[in-house]
């Protein structure tokens, strides 16, 4: 039998020896603790060191017996909460981004029932707390000038209007909220239907005919054929102030940047996933005489999985070097986010490795592919998304109203307790 | 019935009471100084405020191995496995090694440097690993808020949910599942982290069960759920010596996680919202000795609410590593789960809208700084480009983007095997190559120089052209090997097919726009005539 003593008895024990401290020690046998009656005060960390004790014991039940004190709940102890206040400085910035506005309504010369305007942020994205962003990002849904091939999850959107390209325009904005629609001259390239410059400022007519939004006039991307084709669509467009799609320097970007000036568009600047080819392609066009408020650029959209990171870094590194001050790429930021299409991950039925796990339905997976390719890069700098799933287009739009604080976006969402997670019960999943 | 006690500290206190023993995770020197230090650390801690400059860029503690290299011991012995002391510090900057593989510096003549580089060492976040063993993963530990200025570190952590009202066979197929997922991608599977258990329940007993089965099912690490601080013990002795991660200490129930994570030794998670509270908890934790801390500011999903929560973790992450206010320079949760309550995702017709809703937010905090996030969809629309994404962000961005140029061989060609071609691009070039030697498709493939770019923009931007698929076939020889003269190039370079004729008189032949139906491809179209 081991002898029961209790804390007193050790402390009389140690007060004898004038010990204030024991070091590698074991003692065997129940311990009782003991507090002196007259309730005084421990100081917080003994307080809470005793409780380890007692919570040890307990926990590996090891047999400390429970103590005579009175049970001390956790929140009887005197542990304090350190209290303390979160700060953090605004970031502020020398640099602001140009405000450029697409489309001209009759009182500027134009038949467009509505403009668009763009850029003018003096902080990243979304980033309110420094400085409220000016103006949300916008869509533009595609249109092209004949029926192409499309991943079946977009198809079934658009097979009823791809004959009929004006059609196709009002269904953009009809049924799936477009602010913009672009018009892809894709026909007018020498490999597909080489359709003549002149056919294709007819298509442009056509679609300033059957829609009231801003357009964005895009070319076949045959560098040798587009100067001709943007020169004419822009010509038909005349006081629409459309943005025409697009100068790069592969290509004679002065005729086309001098057709855009000649005939009021804004002008989108289009590099390749290349800081300083951007800064060199927009100095060109400064020295043409485009004002800054007539240019767009468009630093290219790679896709997620298939160098959405080079296009992420690329957009926010101009975009945060635009703000310290580099006025060469300080211009509002344009995004093909349906090149997300082009993943193999959004369209093809089942994964060609054979060790992958199931893919699930292609249908379900093309959308989301786009949304996060559009919504990650909005988060990098982009300002105008071209885009083609409706639901993609909704959900970015969505997101990116919230995120910015458009009215309306605002009282979304206030129906949940967020931490009610844990304990959710749903289980569609 | 023997016990053991550890005598660590007596300590006198006033007259009335006598002596104290206890057990204590403390060490002594916290204890004596725990009150008067409070006042100071906080201090310290939050007055600390420095060289934030314009723009935010935040300057680097550390720019070059020479720095490192002063404080190593400069005797290039080799034990660290490198032959120089300088080879060893540019692999330290790196975090491709790290001190303690360096034995000489905890000899005494060097503890004192050995300490300093441990200071410039330290990330600006804190790392916090959780789970054990091969699985276990390390969260935090991040120097920069925008990639471009050196790299993210460690990956968000991507944790999935079970509950512990599922049945039991439920249970275990889920865990499985999302144990075993994976997904091939630039040469290697991609994996998700770690499970989450959620008490659905609110019933300790039923909640211990389920991550006792749970831990069975797996060894990914576990990140126990409930505000519950007793519900949180019991699942805790199922699997303490797995080091899970416990969520969540709050503003009422957070004395009873302090002592569990000192306890059990376990990283705990701290949530409010409110940041005064947060912050407030962060330090009360770390004043108290507890390291593994990761700090919930809570996801709203949707509205006002979750433009807030963007707020909040760009702030926080801003105060922890611009401004240096070490209470908050911990890892960040996200949990894009609550998007499922918002869309009433507990119906079926809603799962669908819910899983997006959800992706949708996992992307924003992915990019803004969310070190690990609690998702429900394990649907692969869900898990692909999630995962996807998280690689994407977390690649080094001072990786190469390109490959060598070059003919490769795929399998064990012969003369008469198909020749690809491909671009430079590193990721087109992985894929590809993984496509046709995945299908066991014995071939050439000829990476061509596009300047780093992939196909359909090189096409597009005149890197790929048909004088660089002569400049190609010459350069590499590739008539030395290949006797039919034909030439397969992607789909997406269609346009070039015929000047690629003209100009390198070789055949043509268009493959498939995708290089993932190049085995489809090969049974209509291969061997053309004339190579059989």
């Amino acid at each position: 039998m081991e002898k029961e003593i209790t804390l007193a008895d050790i402390a009389k024990i140690l007060d004898k020896y004038d010990i204030v401290e024991l070091e590698d020690v074991k003692i065997k046998g129940d311990i009782e603790l003991e507090l002196a009656e007259g309730g005084v005060a421990l100081p917080p960390s003994i307080a809470q060191a005793l409780q380890s004790i007692i919570s040890a014991g307990a926990g590996v039940g090891t047999g400390v017996q429970k103590a005579q004190i009175p049970t001390t709940p956790a929140e009887e102890l005197n542990l304090e909460l350190i209290r303390t206040e979160f700060k953090v400085a605004k970031t502020e910035w020398k640099g602001q981004i140009e405000e450029v506005t697409i489309g001209a309504t009759s009182a500027d010369g134009g038949t467009r029932e509505g403009t668009v305007t763009i850029g003018g942020e003096k902080a990243l994205p979304f980033y309110n707390f420094d400085y409220q962003m000016p103006h949300p990002p916008v869509i533009s849904v595609d249109c092209f000038d004949m029926p192409i091939k499309l991943a079946k999850a977009v198809r079934g959107h658009y097979e009823d209007v791809m004959e009929d390209v004006g059609e196709w325009a009002k269904k953009n904005v009809r049924e799936f909220g477009a602010d913009m629609v672009t018009i892809h001259l894709i026909s007018t390239d020498p490999t597909i239907k080489d359709t003549s410059a002149r056919e294709a400022a007819k298509t442009v007519e056509e679609v300033l005919q059957a829609v009231k939004v801003p357009i964005v006039i895009g070319g076949s991307g045959n560098p040798d054929k587009d100067p001709e084709v943007l020169e004419a669509a822009a010509e038909a467009a005349e006081g629409e102030r459309c943005l025409i799609a697009s100068a790069n320097l592969n290509m004679d970007y002065e005729r086309i940047a001098k057709a855009a000036l000649e005939h009021g568009h804004v002008i989108l600047s289009w590099t390749q996933l290349d800081i300083n080819a951007q800064k060199t392609l927009n100095r060109y066009l400064f020295k043409m005489g485009v004002p800054r408020e007539d240019i767009v650029i468009d630093p290219t959209t790679a896709t997620l999985g298939y160098g959405l990171d080079y296009a992420f870094t690329n957009i926010e590194r101009m975009r945060i070097s635009a703000l310290k001050g580099a006025t060469d790429l300080a211009f509002p930021i344009s995004c093909g986010v349906t090149n997300a299409w082009g993943a193999r991950e959004a369209w093809m039925k089942n994964s060609p490795i054979a060790e992958d796990s199931y893919w699930g339905p292609a249908v379900n997976r093309g959308p989301l592919y786009e949304i996060i390719t559009g919504l990650t890069l909005g988060v990098a700098g982009g300002d105008m998304f071209m885009m083609m799933h409706p639901k993609a287009a909704a959900a970015v739009k969505r997101i990116t109203q919230m995120l910015f604080g458009a009215a309306g976006a605002e009282d979304e969402g206030k129906k949940v307790k967020m931490e009610d997670w844990v304990t959710w019960s749903g289980k569609a999943v | 019935m023997e016990k053991k006690v550890v005598m660590q500290i007596i300590k006198r206190i006033g007259k009335c009471v006598r002596k104290i023993l206890f057990y204590s995770p403390f060490d002594k020197e916290q204890i004596a100084g725990l009150d008067e230090n409070v006042k100071e650390t906080n201090k310290n801690l939050f007055q600390n405020v420095n060289w934030c400059n314009e723009g935010g860029h935040e300057e680097m503690k550390i720019s070059s191995p020479m720095e490192i290299w002063k404080y190593l011991p400069g005797t290039n012995c080799g034990k660290c496995g490198e032959k120089t002391c300088l080879a060893f510090a540019s692999l330290l900057i790196e975090r491709e090694k790290n001190l303690k593989e360096c034995p000489p510096l905890f000899e005494p003549k060097y503890a004192e440097k050995g300490k300093k580089l441990a200071e410039l060492l330290a990330p600006e976040v804190r790392e916090v690993e959780i789970g054990i063993g091969d699985k276990a993963r390390k969260i935090g530990g991040e120097d920069v808020m925008y990639r471009h200025e050196r790299t993210f570190f460690n990956r968000t952590a991507l944790v999935y949910d079970v509950w512990d009202t599922m049945k039991e066979e439920e249970l275990r197929a889920r865990v499985r599942e999302i144990t075993d997922w994976q997904k091939f991608y630039v040469g290697e599977f991609l994996k998700v982290d770690a499970i989450a258990v959620r008490s659905v329940s609110g019933e300790a007993k039923t909640f211990a069960d389920c991550v006792k089965l749970a831990a069975e099912e797996t060894d990914f690490p576990l990140v126990l759920c409930s505000f519950n601080a007793k519900v949180i013990e019991e699942g805790l002795k199922e699997v303490s010596d797995r080091k899970p991660l416990i969520y969540a200490a709050d503003k009422d129930t957070w004395k009873e996680f302090l002592g569990f994570a000192k306890k059990y030794k376990v990283p705990v998670a701290l949530f409010s919202p409110d940041l005064d509270m947060l912050n407030s908890l962060a330090v009360t934790f770390s004043s108290a000795g507890v390291e593994g801390i990761v700090l919930d500011p809570g996801t709203y999903p949707a509205g006002k609410g979750l433009k807030e929560t963007f707020s909040r973790f760009v702030r926080i992450r801003r105060a922890g590593i611009i401004e240096g206010n070490k209470g908050l320079a911990y890892p960040l949760m996200s949990v894009p789960m609550s998007a499922w309550m918002d869309n009433d995702g507990d119906k079926a017709e809603n799962a669908l809208e819910s899983s997006y809703w959800e992706a949708i937010i996992a992307d924003l905090f992915i990019i803004k700084y969310a070190d690990i996030m609690i998702l429900h969809s394990i649907e692969p629309h869900s898990l692909i480009p999630e995962r996807t994404l998280a690689a994407n962000i977390y690649t080094d961005p001072r990786r190469p983007v390109s490959v060598e140029p070059g003919l490769r061989e795929v399998g064990n060609p012969t003369e008469k095997s198909p020749l690809f071609v491909t671009t430079n691009f590193a990721l087109t070039y992985y894929t590809v190559e993984s496509d046709i030697s995945s299908n066991k498709i014995d071939s050439y493939l000829m990476v061509v120089d596009s300047e780093g770019i992939g196909v359909e923009s090189a096409v597009a931007g005149g890197q790929l052209n048909a004088e660089n698929f002569k400049d190609a076939l010459e350069s590499f020889r590739v008539e030395d090997k290949v006797k039919h003269k034909t030439l397969v190039i992607p789909g997406l370079a269609a346009r070039l097919s015929g000047e690629t004729e003209d100009v390198t008189g070789w055949t043509v032949l268009v493959g498939p726009r995708d290089s993932g139906r190049i085995p489809g491809w090969m049974e209509k179209n291969w061997p053309p005539e004339g190579v059989a």
